[in-house]
């Protein structure tokens, strides 16, 4: 195995890279959020510039109130308040997204920075690495 | 270029690691390298030497281990999403390994580009 493998271990040490997560999906009825958020808590460990984006739904991740009894599963909305602990503090919502569903930075958990559609595009364009969900 | 790949999607009720595995291939052959490819969310459903799909079909898992097999090809799958699939080392095809989210964030950073297949 290998040539391409020992690809992978030469180089990447103290190389920061622009890390955008993309979140786009409502915290419940499917897994996304919760693992997602899961690979922004890593990707702090490797010291990286880590933006995290909340668009169409994934805007709901942050909402205040989040009760998750009556459906049984675990409420992890709360770790969105610990990303400011790892160094994530870049967190961007756009700004049609939060409308639509007739939100405002009052109803979220967290301090965002609001960007229209042309902004994020282009903090989109800047980064080295968007993974989305 | 080289070309590090998530696939996030499970096999055969989604496209994804069809469409993955198919870039993967096609990049090999036209020169790039893929050191990794990482399975993550449902995507750890591609790694299980259990999969038995009817005989006229593709074989989404055996494509996979093959790739791995002659270009080398790492086959990483998420060991937290993992667990709670059961996927665990018991049952893991030939060429795939489990191992943490780090490594998902280490190609992201180490390759050129990083590739994502899924909703």
């Amino acid at each position: 195995m290998s040539d391409m493998m020992d690809d992978m271990e030469e180089g990447g040490e103290g190389v920061v890279k622009k890390f955008m997560f993309v979140n786009r999906k409502a915290p419940h009825g499917t897994i996304y959020a919760l693992e997602g958020l899961e690979v922004a808590l890593i990707s702090a460990a490797f010291d990286q510039d880590v933006s995290m984006v909340f668009v169409d739904d994934g805007v709901y991740e942050l909402i205040k109130g989040v009760n998750t009894k009556g459906i049984e599963v675990k409420d992890f909305s709360k770790t969105y308040r610990a990303l400011e602990g790892y160094d994530i503090e870049k967190l961007y919502v756009e700004k049609a997204s939060m409308d639509a569903r007739g939100l405002t930075q009052d109803d979220l958990i967290v301090d965002v920075i609001a960007l229209d559609s042309a902004e994020m595009a282009n903090l989109m364009a800047e980064q080295d690495v968007v993974i989305s969900y | 270029m080289k070309i590090g790949i998530m696939v996030s999607e499970g096999p055969y009720s989604h496209q994804a690691s069809d469409t993955a595995y198919l870039f993967a291939r096609n990049a090999i052959e036209k020169g790039h390298s893929v050191p990794r490819v990482f399975f993550y969310h449902d995507g750890v459903n591609n790694s299980t030497k259990l999969t038995q799909p009817p005989q006229d079909d593709r074989h989404v898992v055996n494509r996979w281990s093959k790739l791995a097999e002659d270009h080398g090809v790492d086959l990483v799958v998420c060991v937290a999403a993992g667990m709670r699939r059961g996927i665990t080392d018991e049952i893991l095809a030939p060429g795939f390994r489990i191992s943490g989210l780090g490594q998902l964030v280490e190609t992201g950073i180490q390759c050129d580009r990083l590739v994502t297949f899924g909703d």
